[in-house]
């Protein structure tokens, strides 16, 4: 079966002792993360404490930031709608990412390659081009309507990026759109790794496939699971430049998120103390969750 | 080493992070805000300034815009061989988003396109930053060759606070002018001539939307357009001198005066009977322009900046008019302004030389080579020769409503945030999600905000 886990931490003497000597080989990157990762990150902690404009001098804030954070509708709903994307950007890939998946694995598929290759396809394309496609397709004009009428759903064709209700569903189809495909091939790699002989057994018990997916399949894959979630629910809530490029937050305020605000304080307004705050409340959120997460992962596979 | 000495060092890196950081964000690198230094001894004699390197960043990348640049810098360097021109170029969007962090630098531009909002122009005066231009504007005669509207797009008071009036702190080189452009061959299908009052602009529309025409093309996804719109019907209703004081953040105005309702009212009524295409706040501003050249719609309220495309998409079909007086005869009022004025940062070695640069640019030999690049000149517009037949149309325009002093500033300039707040708020009132009162009470709140400082 497979080889016993944890032999390679019993190794006597293991590299990197006496520990003085360990540590000298994490300097270096240590160094680099230090330089380029915690300093900026302990930065935008200290400016979010100042009223400061990125001009003339800042003048202390302390939590007050914080405060007008937690107290702006506008800036309590870019949160919301962070969680909105949450279900689009992850839940949404892991749900069809799963079925996709598990029918490309069951079924010798003749190519499978190519379409793991073409599932895979929206995360390797850069978001501009994406964001530029799909605003094309959900223009009044645009592909989406033409179906629609095609159909003769006339009634129901609109500028789905102008409509109040359907401008973050039809930006959160996006985001499933591209991380299906990286859901899909994760959890591909996940499941090819399972012993044939889990479900010979399974099938000598009498499973179906649905039998088969829920009791072998799917506890195989929980590590799968957890790296994908992290990496889906990280993508929805640092999303900016997929806002950015098709409803600017648009109509009204209905699909601003937070990293958007963030730049919209620092850059357009000049409150950079104020955009540091939402960034380092963005940065407690996304720990928090990936934190949680792995967790959750970990625990499985111990 | 044990779990304590792993503490150790880690506390001692965080606080070693914290200690460099440990001064009050903005203190380095920046005088503050400045006096308004009249500088005493000013030189228009550029020759006499000995090896000069001047770097100049602007954001004339684009056809027309970088031939002109181009042709004047070597005019420029041809006449005064000791000043050598640095030239950066970047687009619109990444001038903004440096400039900030770019004056603050150590090494800062001598000459910066500065856009004129609050936002970067009145920050960096505020900060002082950039230099008062008065001395340099009396030397060489620009409050003679500048109209008055012009150059108060221009001006801020020394302090920052005060934008519309005071002294000048850059000089643009375009103009720029709201105004409706429409099809010739449209309005002729329709029985029409160029409307020249409201009553007949109203009738045109109906006429249009009976017929099955889209009488009005809009795209408004990037929230920015309708407020083009709103600034042209504006102008029916409210006075110039309101429409300033709101514009400019100057205090004093008041959004939600019953002009101002009439005007977002009219907006709201225009949706109503359908003059809009559908789904226009889910619109590209570019494909809504664009189809207009396809033969979509008989109006579309816009910029001059459209000028070149349009005319080279639609040829003679297409003209440019002045929205309708508020009554016959009277003068037009109407949005626009001024392209992105040229300033003198504050860390400019030479800032004779950077001012002569910025006169020679200006002067009335760089407005023809403007023109003949297809620009709008900012001044003598109507004695250049304009590229086409709707380059006449937009070059009348402009030198009618600039010299009638019927130029009144983009709404958006009048805070910090309010691009963000009339771009947002329009959307809603345009979506009906918010009446008309209510939403001149929420542009209201953003301007008493800012001017109750």
């Amino acid at each position: 079966m497979s080889p016993a886990p944890g032999r390679a931490r019993r190794q006597v003497g293991p590299p990197g002792e006496p520990r003085r000597i360990g540590y000298l080989f994490v300097l270096p990157a240590f160094a680099v993360y230090a330089a380029f990762a915690l300093y900026p990150l302990l930065k935008a902690v200290y400016l979010s404490l100042w009223n400061w404009d990125g001009l003339t001098l800042a003048t202390w804030a302390g939590l007050s930031n914080y405060a007008d954070v937690l107290g702006d509708d506008r800036l309590r709903g870019a949160f919301g709608h962070a969680l909105v994307l949450m279900v689009f950007f992850a839940v949404l890939p892991l749900l069809v990412g799963l079925v996709l998946a598990a029918v490309l694995h069951r079924s010798q598929v003749r190519g499978l390659g190519f379409f793991r290759t073409v599932v895979f396809l929206p995360q390797v394309v850069a978001m501009v081009v994406i964001a530029v496609a799909w605003r094309r397709i959900y223009a009044p004009g645009g592909s989406l309507n033409s179906l629609l009428g095609a159909v003769g759903l006339e009634s129901w064709t609109r500028g789905w990026l102008g409509d109040y209700t359907f401008a973050l569903p039809a930006v959160g189809v996006v985001g499933t759109w591209l991380e299906s495909g990286l859901v899909t091939v994760l959890l591909l790699a996940g499941m090819s790794r399972i012993p044939k002989e889990l479900y010979e057994a399974a099938r000598l018990d009498g499973a179906g496939p649905i039998r088969e997916f829920l009791g072998v399949t799917l506890p195989s894959i929980r590590a799968e699971i957890a790296v994908a979630l992290t990496l889906t629910v990280i993508a929805a809530l640092k999303t900016f430049d997929l806002i950015y490029l098709t409803t600017a937050g648009g109509p009204g305020h209905s699909t601003t998120v937070p990293s958007y605000e963030v730049y919209r304080q620092a850059f357009e307004i000049g409150q950079v103390g104020l955009a540091s705050t939402i960034g380092v409340i963005l940065t407690v959120i996304i720990f928090a969750i990936s934190f949680v997460i792995t967790r959750i992962g970990d625990r499985v596979t111990d | 080493m044990s779990r304590r000495v792993l503490r150790t060092i880690a506390l001692a890196g965080l606080t070693g992070a914290l200690g460099l950081t440990a001064c009050t964000p903005g203190s380095g690198g920046t005088a503050g805000p400045s006096e308004p230094a009249p500088n005493a001894s000013v030189t228009t004699d550029a020759t006499s300034l000995g090896e000069v390197t001047l770097t100049v960043w602007d954001q004339e990348v684009r056809g027309g815009q970088e031939k002109q640049m181009s042709t004047l810098v070597s005019q420029f360097q041809q006449k005064y061989p000791n000043i050598k021109v640095d030239r950066v170029s970047r687009s619109f969007d990444d001038l903004t988003k440096t400039l900030r962090l770019a004056l603050s630098g150590k090494d800062a531009p001598d000459v910066v396109q500065a856009n004129n909002t609050r936002s970067q122009m009145g920050a960096f005066v505020t900060a002082g930053e950039l230099v008062n231009l008065d001395p340099w504007a009396k030397a060489y005669g620009w409050d003679q060759r500048y109209p008055a509207s012009v150059r108060a797009v221009s001006s801020y008071s020394p302090d920052g606070k005060t934008f519309g009036s005071g002294s000048l702190f850059g000089l643009p080189q375009v103009g720029e002018v709201v105004g409706i452009y429409y099809s010739r061959s449209k309005l002729e299908s329709l029985g029409l001539q160029p409307p020249t009052t409201w009553a007949e602009l109203d009738a045109a529309l109906a006429a249009a939307k009976d017929k099955g025409e889209v009488p009005l093309v809009l795209g408004n996804l990037e929230k920015w357009p309708a407020g083009h719109v709103f600034g042209v019907v504006q102008g029916r209703y409210v006075p110039a001198d309101q429409i300033r004081a709101l514009g400019f953040g100057q205090p004093g105005g008041d959004w939600t005066s019953p002009e101002n309702v009439k005007a977002a009212q009219t907006l709201v009524d225009w949706v109503d009977r359908g003059y809009f295409n559908s789904g226009f706040n889910g619109q590209d501003y570019d494909p809504a322009w664009q189809s207009f050249t396809k033969g979509e719609g008989v109006f579309l309220i816009a910029g001059s900046w459209l000028q070149a495309d349009l005319s080279a998409a639609m040829k003679d079909d297409v003209g440019f008019m002045l929205p309708p007086p508020s009554e016959a005869g009277g003068t037009a009022v109407t949005t626009g302004g001024t392209g992105l004025p040229f300033a003198i940062t504050d860390k400019a070695v030479n800032k004779d030389a950077a001012a002569a640069y910025i006169n020679f640019i200006t002067s009335p030999e760089a407005m023809k080579v403007l023109a003949e690049n297809g620009n709008l000149p900012v001044v003598e517009t109507s004695q250049q020769a304009a590229p086409d037949a709707l380059g006449k149309d937009v070059f009348a325009a402009f030198d009618a409503v600039s010299r009638a002093d019927g130029l009144v500033p983009y709404l958006d300039w009048a805070t910090p945030t309010m691009g963000d707040t009339l771009g947002a708020t329009l959307q809603d009132l345009l979506a009906k999600k918010l009446s008309p009162a209510d939403a001149l009470a929420r542009l209201q709140e953003d301007y008493s905000e800012f001017t109750s400082k």
